[in-house]
């Protein structure tokens, strides 16, 4: 009916139609809640991020001020606490305290309890169009984990090895919004979850992605899951990647892609050679 | 291209009535002619009625003989509530080709089609966007009969779309509506003394208000838009959030697995759970909203307005409930408003209009105010708030002191238009005094 050219032509320019904000809305379009946020926030984030792991952050200047930008970080752990972390580190030492959108897999929005909660505290699905939106017409915060679920679900002894990073998709993306990437160092997840096995009969029982033997699970129960040890977290800002790629030209995403993972992983092992304790940093 | 003369498909469903009532509003529009196998469910000044079902001569005949320049599709079943599996099927699948083969030819002279369709196109799917723009599919195909007749009356449009480059094409895809007089299976499950939902689950929804679906429909007739719209209100609203401002209790009674059956258990009970809404209710579904506003059309209502709307109207239906007898179609007096010289006043027939706002508006005498006939059921909940003292003088006189006692708290609650409360208050007092004097 509409070729798709004049289609995405006309697209661009449909920022200004935006809703506008409503003030008397307790959840954004998105299904955050303020509410949530700030409670989850001011209890177990604030616990874990000062206390629990003592984050010691770098660069958190990297992260730009205002429009849009894509944070790619490394993934691990049983039940990750890197996001909520990345999440609170700028919220708190970032001036402006930018929000942050959170993809994680569709699966969640299909399994009952996470389906409620996770939206509530920013999480989207990591769907191309809602990345999309997000970085080009609301020129907010994005962050993504290339490894996807491989990064969480990898044992205790491939720690700090970077999976990799499917087809590039969110280089793509950022290309298409043209928005830069920030890549994100995090040191301290492997060791604060570690899976040392996976139960093949209880993941098929409940229908998790993947259910995870942990020093805490499932002995424990499910409060066992979020049983972090703790370890030292550093988290490291690098510098933004403005990209130069068409989002349509499959080598050159590929390429960037690469560089990405490279400058994270180079990253990574050289704050692992800088530490002296897993638990004191 | 404006459109002049008008055919409206399915006139005497809910849409297609309050479309042609829309349209007699403007002097735009030079012919309005309705066809449909039913009578007419509103009453129409200057709409032409043709009793006619989709048999695609008898269309065209008429099409070409009333030189139609725009024919608009209002009939498309979107909820499963209203009908069976096999009529919906054959009023959406079969009625639509029909439809477009009366359209086409190389000697047609319509110039413009709109076509009604729904969001159910899109689906609700775990692997959705949070937001459908026009150009997307759903990621999986239809399991639902409803779905698989939309997307294959769809298809027959595009296809007809494609094929006749002389005719604008426009597709609205609306979203869920919600309002005052309308029906559809969501506005049924709000009426609920509890709202189900699954355990679990708390979906984004998104609305758009009855006047705004006409609207959008007007709005598209003004000048040529082809292409496909998405019609769907400001905001995507978590369920919890609308069920609040209905100001219902929330039930998650529906299990996360077996969801099937256990609404398959409730619907034996009377709750009316739609096949098509499991998915919305698991899922939700939101749309960009945006390519439409583009155009320049101005939504009335938000989705969070439109659930409020719609709340205000669940809690004083009970109170304003129907004096007005429903509107019955007869020809002959049809006809003889129509038709014969001896009818003075055309325009608005005093007694019977539910709309007296519209005849305040005219200048004629609002005949409501004689106290032969009443602003009716929907006038009176629909906007409330929106109604003038003298509007209101006239329900007011047919309101036991309970309810007079309800309006008077809502209002107070509301606008608090002191002319009204005293309005009110008037009433309560004639109407003690009058129980005073009978037995």
């Amino acid at each position: 009916m509409q070729d798709a050219s004049t289609a995405v032509a006309r697209r661009d320019d449909l920022r200004r139609y935006l809703p506008g904000l409503e003030t008397d809305r307790r959840l954004s379009d998105w299904g955050r809640s303020e509410r949530v946020e700030s409670f989850v926030d001011r209890t177990f984030a604030d616990f874990l991020y000062h206390y629990w792991f003592r984050c010691e952050v770098v660069g958190i200047e990297n992260v730009p001020a205002a429009g849009g930008a894509l944070l790619v970080s490394n993934h691990a752990g049983a039940l990750p606490p890197d996001a909520a972390m990345i999440a609170k580190a700028i919220r708190d030492e970032h001036p402006y305290g930018r929000p942050l959108n959170i993809t994680v897999e569709h699966f969640f929005k299909g399994y009952p309890g996470f389906s409620m909660l996770l939206p509530k505290l920013g999480c989207v699905a990591a769907h191309p169009a809602n990345v999309h939106r997000l970085l080009y017409d609301e020129e907010a915060l994005v962050l993504v984990f290339p490894e996807g679920q491989k990064g969480p679900r990898k044992l205790y002894k491939d720690r700090y090895r970077l999976q990799r990073f499917g087809r590039g998709g969110f280089v793509a993306s950022a290309a298409r919004a043209g928005v830069p990437i920030v890549p994100v160092c995090v040191m301290g997840s492997e060791e604060a979850a570690p899976i040392f096995a996976h139960l093949r009969l209880l993941q098929r029982l409940t229908g998790l992605l993947y259910f995870p033997l942990t020093p805490t699970f499932p002995h424990f129960g499910l409060l066992g899951m979020v049983g972090y040890l703790p370890a030292k977290f550093r988290i490291r800002f690098l510098e933004p990647i403005k990209l130069d790629v068409s989002p349509d030209d499959r080598g050159a995403v590929q390429t960037a892609s690469e560089t990405v993972r490279a400058r994270i992983q180079e990253n990574l092992f050289e704050m692992l050679g800088e530490r002296d304790s897993i638990w004191l940093g | 291209m404006p459109s002049r003369r008008v055919l409206i498909t399915g006139l005497s469903t809910y849409w297609g009535g309050r479309l042609a009532e829309a349209l007699e509003q403007s002097d735009e529009f030079e012919t309005i002619i309705g066809v449909d196998s039913r009578d007419p469910t509103r009453e129409l000044d200057r709409t032409e009625f043709v009793r006619v079902g989709t048999q695609h001569s008898l269309l065209r005949r008429i099409v070409e003989a009333a030189e139609i320049d725009t024919v608009v599709d209002t009939r498309l079943i979107v909820d499963s509530l209203v009908t069976s599996a096999a009529r919906a099927h054959e009023n959406n699948v079969i009625g639509t080709m029909n439809i477009i083969a009366a359209c086409g030819g190389p000697d047609s002279s319509v110039r413009k089609l709109v076509f009604k369709s729904s969001a159910h196109y899109y689906g609700a799917h775990q692997d959705d966007p949070a937001f459908f723009t026009e150009d997307m599919e759903r990621p999986h195909p239809p399991r639902t009969p409803l779905e698989r007749d939309i997307l294959e009356a769809e298809a027959a449009v595009a296809d007809f779309a494609e094929k006749s480059p002389g005719v604008s094409v426009t597709l609205l895809r609306f979203a869920n509506v919600l309002g005052p007089s309308v029906r559809t299976s969501h506005t049924a499950l709000f009426r609920l003394p509890v709202v189900p939902m699954i355990l679990g689950f708390d979906p984004r929804y998104q609305f758009v208000h009855e006047d705004d679906v006409v609207g959008a429909l007007e709005h598209v007739l003004k000048q040529s838009y082809p292409g496909v719209y998405n019609v769907a209100a400001d905001g995507v609203l978590a369920l919890t959030e609308v069920i609040d401002l209905v100001g219902k209790p929330v039930a998650p009674i529906l299990p996360p697995w077996g969801t099937g059956m256990a609404a398959a258990a409730l619907r034996r009970t009377g709750v009316e759970i739609t096949l098509e809404m499991l998915g919305q209710l698991r899922f939700g579904r939101g749309l960009d909203n945006r390519l439409l506003k583009a155009t320049g059309f101005a939504y009335r209502y938000t989705t969070r307005e439109t659930v409020l709307k719609l709340a205000e109207h669940v809690r004083l239906s009970p109170i304003l409930r129907g004096t007005a007898e429903p509107y019955r179609y007869e020809r002959e007096v049809e006809e003889f408003l129509r038709r014969s010289p001896n009818v003075r006043r055309a325009g608005r027939r005093p007694g019977e209009r539910a709309n007296g706002r519209a005849a305040l508006r005219e200048g004629t005498v609002p005949a409501s105010a004689e106290g032969e006939g009443s602003a009716g059921p929907e006038a009176g909940a629909d906007d409330y708030d929106d109604l003038e003292v003298r509007e209101l003088a006239v329900v007011l006189g047919s309101l036991e002191t309970d309810d007079l006692i309800a309006l008077r708290d809502h209002e107070r609650s509301a606008r608090r238009r002191p002319d009204v409360l005293a309005a009110i208050d008037d009433a309560l007092a004639r109407v003690e005094a009058g129980g005073g004097e009978e037995p």
